[in-house]
């Protein structure tokens, strides 16, 4: 609210709203970055995102756009304030989807078709490590203690901890079918990964040595909706761990998991195909992606209510916001 | 025994690297009957050496990249040999110790395959052969059927006509038995779903002059003529399994209509540009490996095996009944690019898939359409369904 107003005393006194929020959504179809406003949520522009844009992620500062643009084979960096491009990153092959640790410096990409996880880094943009992982790599979440990195791979249903220490993998935990996301809770203690085609979130409990067990699984159910359409894609867990938000893609909701009891809530109805999910750096919002459509939703957190909708780029894919 | 001492001391070396996994080398074979067959109406339908094979290579890619994770290898033998090699090529498989059998054949083959394969306590998956009877009085306990029945794709076909509403049909039949059994698929499917077959015609296979340099310039004049004054309908179905006329339908009518089943949109499992459901990594991969795109009958090896995969990885076991259980059990599930899980079918060993119709260029819609349900699965909608079939093997 703060924010809010002092863009809009900022915006009365004729001077760019340079403190506004702003999310950064990468369109897979269009080949663009959709910037909104998350002040006024509005549409501020769309440049070019190199080709096949999916994972998006920003640097710690705020300064820096990172994108996967899979069909270049590389990480494009933007500006997150002029949008000039800023010179590439390697990333290997296909990069889809990438997880940046705490300092900004090291970058873990997945590359979808070579079945490795590339670690790069951003300062002198250099390979330091290619990790084999399974068939088909996809989602990347990070221990809030930067120790681990896990991958999960769509084809080989597992989910990989890599050590960040020597990048050499120290479990591999079978789940369901297709798994596209991994996401620590703040504290560290606890892993969701998303099942699509099992429709299904695991959940692990994560011991201080970094060692997964699982311990429950998330399912969902909406009545009228057939249950092979509610297929799990991204995940958030709000900060203080007691609530999960989980994109059920077809099925066009956000699922609402209690943290605790592991139970669903409630369903909110979004856009089409809603894939990605990120919250709004001060947990206000949360944005999904929805590529059918070619929107996103703007949820509020603490109601648990959709907000709006606003029309972006052709098959928006993924989110990143920032101050 | 020996085998067991081998893998259990393979199991502890490997515990040391991976913990609790067990080693297991999961040997399989592709046993691809090659009959003598005239060329394709389209080029684009010749038939590469690698057919099926291709996919096999790829699901032992897969396989083994998940295995590797698991202690678990895998290691796939391709054989395509004629008719008269295929019994001698199946006993050299058996004798080699190899009990995962995929097949490419024709029916009578597979079934005698099968058969002489369950005496040596193998499991035998179809890639190729549609014959519903297979799903139906002829099942076997250890032929599981990775290729959709005639029914299922005549019903992919049907749901998607009744939910255009184009419930009138002209059947054009080939007169080869085969095209005769899709031919009866239609009927079925036309019954099951509410459309009604106005007008039935058979197009005599006279043996043509496919693919000379006039080719045309008779089919343009003889195809129009033979499809003249037939009752009012919406849709012209194709049965045209031998693929000798249904290609040159869709613009050699009488009537303007389109055509469905055997030319113009077609029932598959995969096409080289099918995008939806993340398979165009799929389609990458194939094409890295194979150099070329995709064919159903790559896609159907590919889906065989990484059947056999999903049911090692889970039960962490090469052993065929095992397998064979898992993958008829609820537990079994399997990620295919088709955007659910494909599971069997308990009662005939049929896998269950969502079937694409394709015009030659796009995906234009897959089936089972939206609105057919089924108390169990709506994949049940479409082929034999379990009270309709006469199979007992599995019970």
């Amino acid at each position: 609210m703060k924010t809010l107003l002092l863009s809009t005393a900022l915006v009365a006194l004729g001077l760019s709203p340079a403190l506004a929020g702003k999310a950064f959504i990468s369109n897979e179809r269009g080949n663009t970055i959709t910037v909104v406003d998350t002040d006024t949520w509005e549409v501020l522009t769309e440049f070019a995102g190199g080709n096949r844009p999916r994972g998006i992620t920003v640097s710690p500062d705020g300064k820096k756009l990172y994108v996967c643009a899979s069909d270049d084979n590389l990480v494009r960096v933007f500006d997150t304030e002029t949008y000039e491009e800023l010179p590439s990153l390697p990333s290997g092959p296909d990069p889809e989807l990438f997880i940046l640790e705490d300092s900004g410096k090291r970058l873990y990409i997945a590359n979808e078709d070579d079945n490795l996880v590339t670690v790069t880094d951003t300062e002198t943009r250099e390979i330091l490590a290619e990790v084999p992982v399974g068939v088909e790599p996809e989602g990347m979440g990070i221990s809030p203690d930067n120790k681990f990195v896990v991958n999960t791979s769509e084809t080989t249903n597992m989910a990989h901890f890599i050590s960040t220490e020597d990048y050499e993998i120290k479990y591999n935990v079978l789940v369901d079918q297709r798994p596209r996301f991994a996401q620590y809770t703040a504290d560290g203690t606890r892993l969701y990964v998303s099942a699509e085609i099992g429709g299904t979130v695991t959940v692990m409990d994560i011991a201080e040595d970094g060692e997964p067990t699982v311990v429950g699984k998330i399912t969902f159910e909406v009545p009228n909706v057939r249950p092979e359409w509610l297929q799990p894609v991204g995940v958030r867990v709000t900060e203080d761990g007691s609530r999960v938000f989980v994109a059920l893609g077809p099925a066009n909701r956000v699922a609402v998991v209690d943290g605790e009891s592991l139970e669903v809530l409630d369903y909110i109805l979004t856009g089409q195909r809603v894939w990605q999910l990120a919250f709004t750096p001060d947990e206000k919002y949360l944005i999904s992606t929805n590529g059918n459509s070619n929107d996103i939703t703007v949820i509020d957190v603490e109601a648990e209510e959709a907000m709006r909708s606003i029309q972006v780029g052709q098959a928006p894919w993924g989110v990143a916001t920032i101050e | 025994m020996l085998g067991c001492i081998r893998a259990l001391m393979a199991s502890v070396v490997l515990c040391l690297w991976c913990g609790a996994a067990l080693a297991v080398d999961v040997r399989a074979a592709v046993l691809r009957v090659d009959y003598p067959s005239l060329l394709p109406v389209s080029r684009f339908d010749l038939r590469p050496d690698d057919l099926g094979f291709a996919g096999a290579a790829l699901a032992d890619a897969d396989n083994g990249t998940t295995g590797r994770f698991l202690g678990h290898s895998y290691e796939t033998v391709t054989r395509a040999v004629p008719p008269d090699e295929a019994d001698a090529a199946l006993e050299d498989l058996l004798a080699g110790g190899i009990r995962l059998i995929v097949v490419q054949a024709e029916a009578e083959d597979l079934l005698r395959f099968s058969d002489r394969a369950a005496e040596e306590g193998a499991l035998v998956l179809n890639a190729a052969t549609p014959d519903t009877a297979l799903r139906d009085a002829d099942c076997r306990a250890n032929l599981l059927h990775v290729a959709p029945s005639n029914q299922m794709m005549a019903d992919a076909v049907a749901q998607f006509a009744v939910w255009k509403q184009w419930r009138d049909w002209m059947l054009v039949e080939g007169s080869n038995p085969a095209d005769q059994a899709l031919g009866a698929a239609y009927r079925r499917a036309a019954e099951k779903f509410g459309a009604r077959i106005v007008e039935a015609r058979i197009f005599e296979d006279t043996g043509g002059s496919r693919r000379t340099d006039s080719g045309h310039v008779l089919v343009q004049r003889q195809l129009p003529t033979f499809m003249q004054g037939a009752a009012d309908h919406d849709l012209v179905i194709a049965a045209d399994a031998t693929d000798y006329f249904a290609n040159y339908l869709p613009f050699h009518l009488w009537t303007p209509r389109p055509v469905m089943g055997s030319g113009g949109l077609r029932p598959v499992t995969m096409h080289g540009a099918h995008e939806a459901w993340g398979a165009t990594q799929f389609q990458t991969r194939f094409e890295e490996l194979a150099g070329r795109y995709v064919r159903p009958e790559d896609y159907n090896v590919w889906l065989a095996l990484r059947a056999v995969g999903e049911a090692v990885t889970r039960t962490e076991t090469a052993a065929p009944d095992v397998l064979r259980d898992y993958a008829l059990s609820d537990e079994f599930e399997l990620a295919a690019f088709k955007g659910q899980p494909v599971t069997f079918r308990g009662w005939n060993g049929q896998m269950r898939q969502p079937i694409l119709l394709f015009d030659g260029r796009i995906t234009v819609s897959a089936s089972p359409q939206e609105g057919f349900l089924h108390q169990r699965s709506p994949l049940d909608t479409m082929g034999l369904d379990q009270p309709e079939s006469q199979c007992t093997a599995f019970n």
